[in-house]
């Protein structure tokens, strides 16, 4: 019988909690994340890469908005819609950011699910998710054409300091596209949950080693973490 | 025999993992939607100065930690792995500091040369 390569078979002692933890964790000839699977340890740290992109996004913004003579313009009014005759400051935003957490939420139960092997209704939820997921993405697009047929560019805009729209493209086109392949991703794995791959314990991409639902999981943190990036631009893009 | 009983109780200490009730993920599902309602009415509101402030970023770090906490199940991992993870990004905010000082500075001299009031 081959034993299965699992983090924790190789622990065999029991190891101390809190801060003495830690250290021994990170003490040499140790494996740092212990019971963590090597698949979630490199998503988190590849989404610490992904935070620092993002930050510095955000701090560009910053400046420009900090350093610009000219006044900023009002995102309020600049996001506003005309609904049924009633002008409704913001509120194409507030409706994405509705949209992008029930995803969230639903990704949430999905890997819930997926620990308890109920593969149907993993696959649908994740289904779920991506659909809100593409609802984003193309409420994103109507707002861009919105916004290019009233004449922002990266260059310039009809209400004032012309990095408006600099870096309104370059940090909702970014998250946009994260967004973009969170679908792709979500859409691939439901469908390997869907044909019971990870019963079967079929091999393939994003499962090379053996089928278990912690794919499941790895998916949702990359999902949720477009979600928390959102959750940034929100308030500094579009409440400052 | 030994080998058997290690590897049976490995596998459960596998499939425990960041299981949590679905009545939790709701709860927070919720507080998220209430915490972005709260962020919408502060612009809807119209409510400026250090007040605006204040209340946008008080929202955005509770949704924030919310996500990280509960869905990404951070609040359950490693202590190791915690640490590693949160504190980096942290150290963005020594960067943030930096280049607040050098737009401010921008803004001086574009001030000084051009005249333009903001």
């Amino acid at each position: 019988m081959s034993a299965p390569l699992k983090p924790s078979s190789l622990e065999t002692l029991p190891r101390p909690s809190g801060l003495a933890g830690l250290a021994a964790d990170w003490a040499s000839d140790q494996r740092a994340f212990k019971n963590v699977s090597w698949g979630k340890a490199m998503m988190w740290i590849f989404l610490l890469s992904d935070t620092f992109i993002f930050g510095c996004f955000l701090i560009a913004y910053m400046s420009a908005r900090m350093a610009t003579t000219v006044p900023w313009p009002n995102p309020s009014e600049v996001f506003a819609l005309e609904i049924g005759g009633v002008h409704v400051p913001l509120i194409l935003i507030a409706i994405m950011t509705f949209v992008l957490i029930s995803s969230s939420g639903t990704m949430a139960m999905a890997v819930n699910c997926g620990y308890r092997r109920d593969r149907r209704k993993t696959a649908a939820l994740m289904l779920l998710t991506a659909l809100f997921g593409a609802t984003f993405v193309g409420m994103q697009a109507f707002e861009w054409s919105k916004l290019i047929a009233e004449g922002v560019r990266p260059w310039g805009n009809p209400w004032g300091a012309a990095q408006f729209g600099s870096t309104f493209f370059m940090i909702t086109g970014f998250h946009g596209t994260h967004v973009t392949i969170g679908v792709i991703f979500l859409l691939i794995i439901a469908r390997k949950v869907w044909r019971g791959d990870f019963d079967t314990e079929r091999r393939g991409f994003f499962t090379s080693r053996k089928g278990h639902y912690e794919i499941v999981e790895i998916t949702g943190l990359y999902w949720h973490f477009v979600d928390l990036v959102w959750v940034f631009i929100f308030a500094f893009f579009y409440l400052w | 025999m030994a080998h058997a009983e290690a590897h049976a109780t490995q596998h459960v200490a596998h499939t425990e993992h960041q299981q949590h009730p679905i009545k939790l993920y709701l709860l927070v599902w919720g507080l998220l939607f209430v915490l972005s309602t709260f962020s919408y009415l502060v612009d809807y509101f119209g409510l400026q100065g250090y007040l605006r402030w204040s209340l946008i970023i008080i929202f955005m770090m509770l949704k924030a930690g919310l996500i990280v906490a509960v869905f990404m199940h951070m609040a359950w991992e490693r202590l190791a792995l915690i640490y590693a993870i949160l504190l980096p990004p942290l150290l963005v905010l020594v960067f943030v500091g930096m280049m607040v000082s050098e737009s401010t500075y921008v803004l001086l001299t574009r001030l000084l040369f051009f005249g333009a009031a903001p």
